[in-house]
């Protein structure tokens, strides 16, 4: 659906014949072919909009617009990004936006020739479809200063909305970006012009948009790109704040506007702020020392040269920990009282690094380093502040319980959560994983926590979570409680949590927003309207829930039965495994595992959002994806050298014939002695589509009598050693490698889970022995068969997991086990079926009707309550269903 | 002021209430009928230098008696809004037959006879108002696809030869007393964008405004039109005319049709119509969708708040569109989201700039 940007829209620079020699080049000499791929190189490279301009003398550029321009338009991966149609002749942007189908950008329009040229002009863009920028230029010329820049888009949007009803929201103004530092006076504040202009226009002008071609500002450092760079990212970082919110720019080559030396990033400021009247003199005289860009990363440690709060600051900031001790040392022996070094110089650097991270210029993993530093100074200062005995003293922002509840051992996100609040000054009580609720409410109320906090993965957590808010209110506990975690949801919370009490429930997204919620609540200002907003919300979606409860598009079990996937067993008879039973496999390499991790759930782990690898190079978090994977290579290099780790494997295979939705498991070839039974769920929605069958993962199976078919299950976990690692990392104070070891032990696991299908379908089963496929295959699942796995949108029902492990033996022969609620144990694990059918397929079950719930309880031997508490995500009038779409697994139904 | 204006009101009052209902096909109808190539050149073309059998928007001209009967069988059958028949009377279009000379006069009459039928039916029942729908098809011609796979920049058509031609068309159309313009089938959505170019030209210059419908055309199951965009993409390229409605026919059957309109249906801020197929096409080329089937797929959609105006395309006949009244009967239509303005920008996919 809509892509949407929230920050800063990069307009593609590089087919514009003014400003690139090259594209210059090959439009003259008619090499339209390399011209085009000009064109895609940009946008495979992230920009968003691509500006085109022909505006060259030697060129007719009418003709050289609409040639490109239709050529363009044959490039499905180029002209699917919207086109900027840019020339100073409004013939040219004509010709261009009578080629393109999509709704363009004209660049641009003035009122140069006064307003009735302008009007037309406008009048024309709207009836072509097409958003207009408009310069900031008029009958006495280009605006120069703030109020010039101010007056003149202010009477240009008045005229374009009030008298041509043109859209104030496909206005993009260009208020002008001069060079600056050219050693002409008047030139100093044109920097400072354009950013207070755009924060005026934001201001008064509703809707329109702040655009500009950034490559003016610097042109009097032409031949000196590092500076060039530089002072683009400064100018940016400060536009962009103003309300600037797209330009002409080269997004690949930009610095982060915090890794910009200080002294050189501060004379920039200077210049473009027009903070000094000797600011360009001063610029001038350091920017050759940077002109070479090996230079520039050399001169690093200079901050190892500033006072010791500078230091820690700084340290705190990158997340470094070389120097934190000696430093922390040195600002203990300063200052009166250790506790004065955390009052003072460590709490301004975390305020720092809060303040930066609220704001989108730091991202989770550049936190927790954060959080690091801090815990190692912390440590350090501890054994002075017993000796003083003024331990307890500092009182925090506000004082936080919080667990992964009973059932469940998933603690990833909950730990990143804690690292976070304590970054911000509150203090966490973490009480670990599968933690019963009336352990957490009695910790609770020992400690006088002012919140609680409940985590868990997996869809039986969110009854326990129901059943402690339903505790706290017994209990007349008033305190706010928060929910998160992979399957919990706006939604089901309002529906089923915020219900058991009077006292508030909060769901939580994601770690970044954990702050905002946990300040809004605690704050005397603004907690009773945050909680009255969060109540009236949640009240809203109660209502819409009760309104989805919609029978009219699910069909009877019955007729949904009448519409399986009838699979056609009469051809060759299917492909038998190579051994009956379950076997055991140890001793895989990590290093053949590495090569099989699927990364992009490791950095949604990390609330970087993004693919992989291109995230790397991501203009705004590439920076901060880069460090974090070059860290994770390293962990994994330590976890291979642990003899801890050791990735463990249990496969089977046994006989099997579907029997109405469920599938009936034999003990050897002679189907006579029945082994169990795995239980499948049907979709019983009414498909939009007649032709599209009712699935059950047991139509994927030969019914009694047609064929010999057979059913594959697994079980494979990264081992206990992940844990054990994890908790030594913990145990030193380093929640960045404890949450970096567990994350890649779950990307271990899955991996392994990979591997282990691959050398099923080519070896052990041996349906697919000549499959050759590369590791972006296998992600996209280009293969032939499926492994579901219990928990996820196929088969909710995580009990099927307790079937699963009994007949694999999956504790004596690899030490996994199940927690009551099915979690299982080491947490770095996956389970599920294999099916070898060619038609076989992932797919979600959706809701089911009761009258399917009667007879899956009946086949399970369960009473209705379990079945109603077991399934609870896939009932009707439930909130559940928008939960499923967790982590990355769930979305394919893959057990990853 | 012309009638039109107080006649568009009154649609947009009538929208505001019901789902209104367009009519099914014109070609299907005229196929019934069997007319031979005498019957298409009538009197008037009898010595025209080439074959005109299958020009249906001729028989406006050589056959109105044709073309009024099967407006009046939808008007019998509930339809609300007639279209004109003029899916072809552009000069591009008729080109091929060598008539274009006589587009405007296509356009023109094609109105009035579907003025006529209407006049009639709400001289039966006053008050039911009815509308003449002018459509303006998609022309036998791409302006943003090359025909040469050798020369890819290569256009048969240009924009400015679609925005004359529209532009004639829909001259003879508001001549003619069109109460609506509609730009149907769209596979292209250039082609549209000089229609409603042309439109909005029409409009200044005769200092008088129409409701404009927009249709595009899914081609197929990729959920795309013929020229590549999505169907937000699509919507965001055309939304600067300020359309009374949006919607998609053709190409596919209910069935296939609805996920797309539902899709519409969600980022759209003006009616949405719809008027599918009936079915997909059979071994023998044919649409043989029941009106039942079909009706109660249409009748899902409404209940579920997808739409403002349906109706039938190819395949459809006036038992398609009585079941179609049936099955809206009494559901209220799709109410129209607002959202706070922001830059829609749209190459093949959409793209849009948060404030």
């Amino acid at each position: 659906m809509t892509q949407q940007t929230a920050l800063f829209v990069n307009i593609g620079e590089r087919t514009n014949v003014t400003g690139s020699a090259r594209f210059k080049k090959l439009i003259l000499e008619g090499d339209y072919d390399t011209a085009l791929a000009v064109a895609r190189d940009q946008v495979e490279n992230g920009c968003q909009i691509l500006d085109v301009n022909m505006d060259e003398g030697m060129l007719d550029a009418v003709v050289a617009m609409t040639r490109f321009l239709n050529l363009v338009s044959s490039e499905p991966d180029i002209c699917r990004i919207p086109i900027m149609v840019d020339s100073s002749d409004w013939t040219v942007i004509e010709a261009g936006l009578k080629c393109l189908q999509g709704k363009a950008i004209a660049n641009s329009i003035s009122m140069k020739e006064g307003e009735a040229d302008f009007l037309e002009k406008a009048k024309l863009a709207r009836r072509y479809g097409a958003a207009v920028v408009v310069m900031a230029f008029d009958e006495a010329g280009q605006a120069d200063t703030v109020e010039r820049k101010v007056e003149i888009c202010t009477r240009a949007y008045r005229l374009l909305v009030d008298k041509a009803n043109f859209p104030a929201e496909d206005i993009i103004f260009d208020p002008n970006i001069f060079a600056i530092a050219t050693g002409i006076p008047e030139h100093d504040d044109y920097g400072r012009a354009f950013i207070e202009a755009t924060r005026q226009i934001r201001a008064t002008l509703p809707y329109a948009q702040i655009s500009g071609g950034l490559s003016n500002v610097s042109f009097s450092f032409r031949g000196n790109e590092p500076v060039r760079q530089a002072i683009h990212s400064v100018f940016l970082y400060h536009a962009i704040a103003a309300g600037m919110t797209m330009g002409i720019v080269n997004a690949g080559r930009l610095p982060v506007y915090d890794d910009i030396p200080d002294d050189l990033r501060n004379r920039i400021e200077d210049a473009v702020l027009n903070r000094r009247p000797d600011a360009g003199e001063r610029l001038l005289e350091v920017a050759e020392q940077f002109r070479d860009p090996a230079e520039v990363v050399q001169s690093d440690p200079e901050w190892r040269k500033g006072d010791v709060t500078s230091r820690l600051v700084h340290a705190l900031v990158h997340g470094i920990t070389d120097h934190v001790v000696e430093d922390t040392e040195e600002a203990r022996l300063a200052m009166d009282r250790p506790l004065d070094v955390i009052e003072g110089p460590l709490m301004d650097g975390m305020s720092v690094v809060g303040d930066l991270f609220g704001s989108g210029r730091m991202f989770l993993p550049q936190v927790v380093k954060s959080a690091r530093v801090m815990k190692r100074a912390v440590a350090h200062l501890e054994p002075f502040m017993d000796a003083e005995q003024e331990g307890g003293v500092r009182k925090a922002a506000g004082r936080i319980v919080m667990a992964t509840v009973k059932g469940d051992v998933h603690d990833i996100g909950k730990n990143i959560v804690g690292v976070v609040l304590r970054c911000n000054d509150y203090e966490v009580i973490d009480l670990g994983v599968m933690v019963p609720g009336a352990q957490i409410l009695d910790r609770a109320e020992a400690e006088g926590a002012d919140m609680i906090g409940l985590s868990g993965l997996i869809t039986p957590s969110l009854r326990e979570m129901s059943r402690v808010a339903a505790e706290m209110q017994r209990r007349g506990m008033t305190q706010p409680l928060l929910i998160g975690g992979a399957t919990t949801s706006k939604l089901h919370t309002a529906v089923k949590i915020a219900p058991e009490r009077d006292g508030s429930v909060t769901h939580v997204l994601d770690a970044s927003r954990a702050v905002g919620v946990v300040r809004a609540l605690l704050s005397p200002r603004t907690r009773d309207t945050f909680i009255d907003e969060v109540r009236a919300e949640q009240e809203k979606l109660r209502l819409a829930a009760r309104g989805r409860n919609d029978r009219t598009n699910r069909l009877t079990m019955g007729e949904a039965r009448r519409n399986a996937l009838k699979l056609d067993w009469s051809g060759p008879a299917p492909v038998a495994p190579s051994f009956i039973g379950a076997k055991r496999f140890l001793d895989w390499d990590i290093g053949e595992l590495e090569s099989r991790i699927d990364w992009r759930p490791f950095f949604q782990t990390w609330e970087l959002a993004g693919r992989y690898p291109e995230l790397l190079d991501d203009p705004i978090v590439g920076e901060a994806a880069r460090q974090l994977h070059i860290d994770a290579l390293a962990m994994l290099a330590r976890l291979k050298q642990d003899p801890r780790v050791r990735p463990a494997a249990v496969v089977g295979f046994w006989p099997a014939e579907a029997v109405g939705d469920d599938i009936q498991l034999f003990v050897d070839s002679d189907r006579t002695e029945t082994l169990t039974r795995i239980h499948t769920l049907r979709q019983q929605r009414r498909h939009s589509q007649a032709d599209r069958p009712n699935l059950a993962l047991a139509d994927f199976i030969a019914p009694a009598g047609s064929a010999p078919d057979h059913l594959g299950c697994f079980a494979v976990t990264a081992g206990p050693g992940i844990d054990e690692i994890a908790a030594e990392y913990e145990a030193d104070g380093d929640d960045y490698g404890s949450i970096m070891a567990k994350a890649l032990g779950d990307r271990l696991a899955e991996a392994l889970a990979e591997h282990l299908h691959e050398r099923v379908r080519r070896e052990f089963w041996g349906y697919a022995a000549d499959e050759e496929l590369s590791n972006d295959d296998l992600i996209a699942e280009r293969y032939r068969g499926i492994r579901p796995a219990p928990g996820y949108p196929a088969c909710p029902d995580h009990t099927e997991k307790q079937t699963i492990f009994s007949i694999l033996d999956a504790e004596a022969a690899i030490g996994m086990q199940l927690t009551e609620s099915c979690a299982m144990q080491p947490a770095s694990s996956v389970s599920g079926l294999y099916f070898a059918h060619p038609e076989a397929r992932y797919f979600g079950l959706g809701r089911i009707g009761p009258d399917q719930l009667a007879d899956y309880a009946r086949r399970k031997d369960w009473s209705a309550e379990e079945a109603a508490n077991w399934l609870a995500s896939n009932l009707d009038a439930d909130a559940e269903e928008e939960s499923s779409a967790g982590g990355d697994a769930q979305v394919s139904g893959r057990a990853a | 002021m012309r009638s039109e204006q107080s006649r568009g009101a009154i649609l947009r009052e009538a929208a505001s209430k019901r789902i209104l209902l367009l009519d099914g096909a014109m070609g299907t109808a005229v196929q019934d009928r069997d007319l031979d190539e005498a019957a298409f050149r009538g009197e008037r073309f009898a010595d025209h230098p080439s074959d005109l059998q299958g020009n249906n928007d001729l028989l406006t001209l050589t056959r109105p008696d044709v073309v009024l009967d099967i407006h009046r069988a939808y008007l019998d059958a509930g339809a609300d809004i007639l279209e004109t028949n003029t899916f072809n009377s552009t000069t591009i279009s008729q080109a091929d037959y060598g008539t274009g000379a006589y587009a405007w006069e296509l356009n023109h009459r094609a109105a009035i006879l579907a003025r006529q039928a209407v006049t009639e039916a709400e001289a039966r029942t006053p008050h039911k108002p009815r509308f003449v729908a002018g459509v303006l098809g998609p022309t036998s011609k791409t302006a943003s696809i090359s025909p040469d796979v050798n020369d890819p920049a290569y256009r048969e058509v240009s924009f400015d030869d679609l925005r004359l031609s529209y532009g004639e068309a829909a001259d003879g159309l508001l001549d003619g007393g069109a109460d609506v313009l509609m730009v149907e089938t769209i596979f292209d959505t250039l082609n549209a964008k000089a229609a409603l170019f042309a439109i909005d030209e029409v409009f200044e210059r005769r200092g008088e405004v129409v409701p404009v419908m927009i249709s595009g055309t899914i081609t197929d199951r990729s959920g795309r039109t013929l020229s590549g965009q999505t169907g937000e993409a699509f919507w965001n390229s055309v939304r600067h005319a300020r359309p009374f409605a949006i919607g998609l026919n053709c190409a596919l059957g209910a069935a296939e049709l609805r996920q797309y309109v539902a899709e519409l249906s969600v980022v759209a801020d003006c009616l949405v119509s719809a008027h599918p197929n009936a079915g997909l096409p059979n071994a023998f080329g044919e649409y043989d969708e029941s009106p039942e089937t079909m009706a109660v797929q249409i009748r899902e959609w409404a209940q579920a708040g997808l739409v403002n105006i349906v109706g039938g395309c190819c395949g459809t006949t006036p038992d398609h569109i009585r079941a179609l009244a049936e099955a809206i009967q009494g559901v209220p239509p799709r109410s129209v989201p607002e959202f706070p303005p922001s830059l829609r920008l749209a190459g093949l996919e959409p793209f849009e700039v948060q404030i």
